[in-house]
């Protein structure tokens, strides 16, 4: 069957669209998985390479944030707080953030409690992660997912 | 942005060994640096970078800030109070300035 000028055109218009479709769905993907990665690359450079265990720490964060520039955030590590035995420090991640660090508390036996609450912004819908290093060198983690409505990046 | 202002929250007394909690707010825009003005310009970061928290001179709680923490940044934790002092705070800005607020508490 001979191919038409009509046919043909229709053709090369398709695949070259499909193509461009691909090539800006490309980057798109690539951040999303930058994103991640670099927490991930955060989160081995705070843990010194360990895989934290999930328990003790707890992350509280809303399900759905209405304003991404101030999201209250809490945590909480079951811990004595003593001399012998006390959180060190809890670091704060967000994976979908232009930077994956928020914050880091650091406790001492003074403390009482290892507890903190404060107020983040999340650019978009993503996890929070929250990571406790113990003083006998063991490392937890908890993580919510935070729906954001309206992005906190100020833009 | 006018000075920042500090406003902290403490109980005026408690019993020893008692875990006090504590808030504290700072008024500061935390610019993050991510924000662009109307001519397409990066507007420069200038955050509060950490903020400390001592008793009677001994560290209680320190918090090391990123861009990601909301303007006003607003921190609540708690200490151990063994004996009556002053808790110290500290919010350092990243044009190097300290602004810092003092508050007593009775230990019975």
């Amino acid at each position: 069957m001979q191919v038409t000028r009509r046919q043909a055109l229709g053709l090369s218009l398709g695949l070259s669209a499909g193509a461009l479709a691909i090539v800006a769905l490309g980057p798109g993907l690539n951040a999303a998985r930058a994103d991640e990665a670099a927490t991930d690359k955060s989160l081995m450079e705070l843990t010194g390479g360990k895989t934290p265990e999930m328990g003790k720490i707890t992350l509280n964060a809303p399900e759905i944030a209405e304003n991404g520039n101030t999201v209250p955030i809490s945590i909480s590590v079951d811990s004595e707080m003593t001399e012998s035995s006390y959180v060190e420090s809890v670091t704060l991640l967000a994976d979908g953030n232009p930077n994956p660090a928020v914050a880091t508390f650091h406790f001492s036996p003074m403390s009482g409690e290892a507890t903190a609450t404060t107020r983040m912004r999340l650019a978009k819908t993503q996890n929070v992660v929250a990571v406790a290093k113990m003083s006998d060198g063991s490392v937890f983690m908890d993580k919510k997912l935070v729906k954001v409505t309206i992005g906190g990046c100020g833009g | 942005m006018a000075a920042p202002k500090p406003r902290v929250k403490i109980p005026k007394s408690a019993a020893a060994g008692e875990v006090v909690t504590i808030k504290t707010l700072i008024s500061h825009d935390m610019e993050s640096g991510q924000r662009k003005d109307k001519d397409g310009n990066v507007i420069p970061r200038q955050i509060i970078n950490k903020f400390t928290c001592e008793f009677n001179g001994k560290p209680v709680f320190t918090c090391d800030v990123e861009p990601a923490i909301s303007a006003n940044p607003y921190f609540e934790f708690t200490a151990k109070v063994m004996e009556s002092g002053t808790f110290k705070f500290a919010w350092v800005d990243d044009n190097g300035e300290t602004y810092t607020h003092e508050q007593a508490i009775e230990v019975k």
